[in-house]
């Protein structure tokens, strides 16, 4: 119970916002690629927040946040006719992966928010504690 | 040691609850994009009145005096004004709000504080 404590939820927030921008990056990097079957196309990857509990934490009484799984995009995958591909099938179809561009800038601008709002609690708590720190001075 | 503490009065009380109060929204903060996360904020008025009217007073030399971590935290739910398709209640721009709200709080007790030690500082040293 005290400003100490902050530095540690909002840097596990930051941790978090990290690897959900991370699974962005992934995702859009991984866009254009193909593949052979239904099952082998590459599928979105989603990060899922949970919230940590004050005794889980080991040695600070806060609380925080971490990744609790990356689950796959649900939407389906197209296939594509397209007979003169290297990993085309047997009925010379192409497996593309689910990745919406769109919704990945979306996300990625959504992970950035949340980092930026972090990285103001951080700020605002270290000025006040310097203030605090100054009291005792002067 | 008593002196000291009546000098600084409910305002050593009062930074404690403020500095718990603007963990809690750096928590909320922290928490907006997690599923079923309900926002929490801490009701400063209660908690203060909680820790003001807790001082028992002492009848006996062994009676040990309450502190301020003995009060009620004083935490509650907040009431979003939007419900949202994940169960999470936090509202950024609320928090956000909330948050600056209470960093100026901090510092005007913070404010207070300082010019009570200026006093006694003063005071004892006699110029």
């Amino acid at each position: 119970m005290a400003l100490e404590d902050i530095f540690s939820v909002a840097g596990s927030a930051l941790n978090a916002q990290t690897t959900r921008m991370n699974t962005t990056a992934s995702n859009l990097a991984n866009a254009a690629t193909v593949a052979g079957s239904e099952d082998g196309a590459f599928r979105a990857k989603r990060a899922v927040f949970k919230s940590i509990l004050a005794d889980q934490m080991g040695d600070s009484n806060a609380g925080g946040i971490k990744v609790e799984k990356l689950i796959d995009d649900p939407s389906p995958i197209r296939k594509m006719s397209e007979p003169g591909n290297p990993v085309a099938d047997k009925d010379g179809y192409i497996y593309l992966s689910n990745v919406n561009e769109m919704t990945e800038m979306v996300e990625m601008m959504a992970a950035s928010r949340s980092y930026q709002n972090n990285v103001e609690v951080v700020n605002t708590t270290r000025q006040l504690m310097m203030r605090t720190v100054d009291m005792i001075k002067s | 040691m008593n002196m000291i503490d009546s000098a600084l009065g409910v305002h050593q009380q009062a930074l404690s609850v403020r500095s718990r109060r603007m963990e809690l929204l750096g928590l909320n903060i922290a928490n907006s994009d997690t599923p079923n996360f309900k926002a929490k904020d801490v009701d400063f008025k209660s908690v203060l009145q909680a820790a003001h009217s807790s001082n028992l007073s002492i009848t006996n030399k062994g009676h040990v005096p309450l502190t301020a971590s003995g009060s009620p935290d004083g935490e509650m739910y907040r009431i979003p004004f939007d419900t949202s398709f994940d169960g999470n209640t936090v509202e950024m721009n609320v928090e956000q709000a909330k948050f600056g709200q209470a960093a100026a709080d901090y510092q005007a007790t913070l404010n207070i504080l300082e010019n009570r030690i200026g006093g006694i500082r003063k005071a004892l040293r006699g110029d």
